[in-house]
């Protein structure tokens, strides 16, 4: 019998949205064979967590430990070591996230067991896994060959997969004990930290004018401010900028920043990360504007324009003076 | 506190025309430029800031070919100590070249190891961590603050929707630096003439003990143009005409 592990992510109470995902795939993959799908729920004080996950998943195995409150990846890894060599499913399937990057690696190592990570797609040729990876900047995609082995790690690009839905069946909970024994000094978990918020909330603007590393330097910045201020809207931009001091992180839209859905999205000089475009996809109109044709961005946009933003941007200012 | 930070060379792809070899192997890299890795060049910047701080020395290494030696020259110009690079193998995976830094590093005193989070190219984000693992050592990822007191390291990840965590790891330890951790410091000519005269190592894998390559875990077998899927409609004019469209379609779609 095939068997696929998912590791549930939870931070601060609530089950991450990668989570179903991740279950969508493997249920989908399953589909007619005769497999079982498993998601692996380690926390503390986790019961409802796991009422939760048993509507989206046929089998929930819980290992509960204090020290499993928080994700620090050593015990996580502890426990998943113990759990894989144990049952040896066929795959385990984690997120490419915060908790992905951090465990992954270094469980594939003690365990000796082939990683492919961030794919964006998996596909089995009798028990030889292939994965596709999406590279340099999403203009190529990698199709890779993973060794034979009794066992697969992966770790799924979040946003790519449609989530599994609850269902009114529920899936059965199974209570594992905690394989761990040591408390460690090594690594701890201290707190969580939010990120301030000062200025205007842009997950809440009704239109986006966006910019990216391509606007070429902060003194475009008042030109980018006008323009969205005369359509009534808010200035956002994407990682690049941020990094550069251009722009405080609150402006920022992405997995690691703000989730948005504006009417309206105007993309300039963003080239399309797929940890930027995850976050817009919400919006109901996205506009791009950038030199690079083949930039990923034009593959989300509902409307392009292909030229230097200093060709269009200007005029376009000067039309919509008043406008809102 | 001796720092080792580990950089790779990669293309700059993100504004250039990308061509895939006849072989199906791997893009054409002739027309493009090569630099440090970006995150790369985050980690050796905050490596020369953490020695600024608290003394010490910082050793850049690359698994790569001859010519990586133009980012190690890099990372000594923006003023890290000593540098080495180490023959690439003719095939490899992110393990493998976990595995060789790892058996460079093992007969090295470090406090602290950096690592880029990925690489821009193929983008694999595992060397560190697996590094960390191979050496028995803690690691952090996704890192953007790091201080040091103690024999320990207070570091923030950056996780998802603008939260962080704040935890402590004990030394000597791995972090994989996250770009915008710090600011990067222009490199002045004088600072790449006086990096010419540091020390910069080469070894080959056979001196290191490395005869035959184990079997690889990734095996790459073709890249390829991903899939046309949806495509903007594309405003096409003059500027003047191209503005007249985007402003009807802003009315528009404005409500």
């Amino acid at each position: 019998m095939t068997e696929i592990f998912v590791l549930v992510e939870h931070r601060q109470g609530k089950i991450r949205e990668v989570t179903y995902e991740l279950l969508g795939w493997g249920e989908r993959w399953i589909g007619q064979q005769e497999g079982r799908l498993t998601a692996l729920l380690l926390g503390y004080g986790v019961k409802e967590l796991a009422e939760e996950l048993s509507m989206r998943a046929p089998r929930v195995l819980v290992v509960e430990d204090e020290r499993l409150k928080d994700f620090n990846s050593i015990y996580y890894q502890r426990v998943l070591s113990s759990l894989l060599s144990r049952y040896q499913p066929l795959l385990l399937l984690m997120g490419h996230t915060a908790y992905g990057m951090e465990l992954a690696p270094s469980l594939s190592v003690e365990l000796d067991l082939p990683l492919a990570t961030d794919c964006i797609d998996l596909s089995f040729e009798g028990r030889q896994l292939k994965a596709l990876r999406s590279i340099y900047g999403g203009k190529i995609n990698a199709h890779v060959t993973l060794k034979e082995s009794k066992t697969y790690m992966i770790t799924l690009r979040p946003g790519i997969f449609p989530p599994k839905m609850p269902e009114e069946k529920k899936g059965t909970i199974v209570i594992e004990p905690s394989p761990i024994q040591e408390t460690t000094e090594r690594k701890r978990f201290l707190e969580y930290i939010e990120a301030p918020l000062t200025g205007e909330d842009i997950s809440q603007a009704e239109i986006l004018v966006s910019v990216g590393q391509g606007i070429g330097g902060p003194e475009h910045l008042p030109m980018f401010e006008e323009l969205a201020k005369s359509l009534g809207g808010m200035i956002s931009c994407s990682r690049p900028v941020v990094d550069r001091n251009w722009l405080p992180k609150e402006r920022q839209v992405g997995i690691s920043g703000k989730t948005v859905k504006p009417k309206i999205y105007i993309a300039v000089g963003i080239s399309g990360a797929f940890q930027h475009v995850t976050a817009i996809k919400g919006s109901d109109t996205i506009i791009a504007i950038n030199k690079d044709p083949r930039a990923p961005i034009f593959g989300v946009a509902d409307y392009g324009i292909v030229d230097d933003f200093q060709n269009v941007i200007p005029l376009l200012k000067e039309k919509v003076k008043g406008m809102k | 506190m001796n720092i080792i930070v580990c950089v790779k060379r990669v293309p700059k792809t993100a504004e250039a025309d990308l061509f895939i070899e006849k072989d199906g192997k791997d893009i054409k890299k002739d027309h493009l430029v090569f630099a440090l890795n970006d995150w790369d060049s985050y980690a050796v910047r905050e490596a020369v800031l953490i020695k600024e701080r608290y003394g010490g020395e910082v050793m850049a290494i690359t698994v790569g070919p001859e010519d990586s030696k133009e980012v190690l020259t890099r990372c000594l110009a923006m003023g890290a100590d000593r540098a080495l690079r180490i023959e690439e193998p003719p095939c490899f995976d992110a393990l493998l070249i976990a595995k060789i830094l790892a058996r460079v590093i093992q007969g090295q005193p470090f406090d602290l190891i950096l690592t880029g989070v990925q690489t821009e190219d193929d983008g694999w984000g595992q060397v560190g961590v697996s590094l960390a693992q191979l050496l028995g050592i803690p690691h952090a990822s996704i890192v953007n603050r790091i201080e040091i007191e103690n024999g320990k390291a207070r570091v923030k990840r950056e996780l998802e929707g603008g939260l962080e965590e704040l935890l402590e790891v004990r030394l000597p330890a791995l972090f994989t630096i996250q770009t915008g951790i710090n600011e990067p410091k222009y490199v002045s000519l004088a600072a790449i003439l006086e990096a010419e005269e540091k020390e910069m190592k080469e070894v080959g894998l056979e001196e290191l003990g490395w005869t035959s390559m184990e079997s690889l875990y990734a095996t790459l077998d073709q890249v390829s143009f991903p899939p046309a899927g949806k495509m903007a409609e594309i405003l096409k004019g003059s500027p003047e005409e191209i503005v007249n469209q985007l402003t009807e379609i802003i009315k528009k779609k404005k409500g």
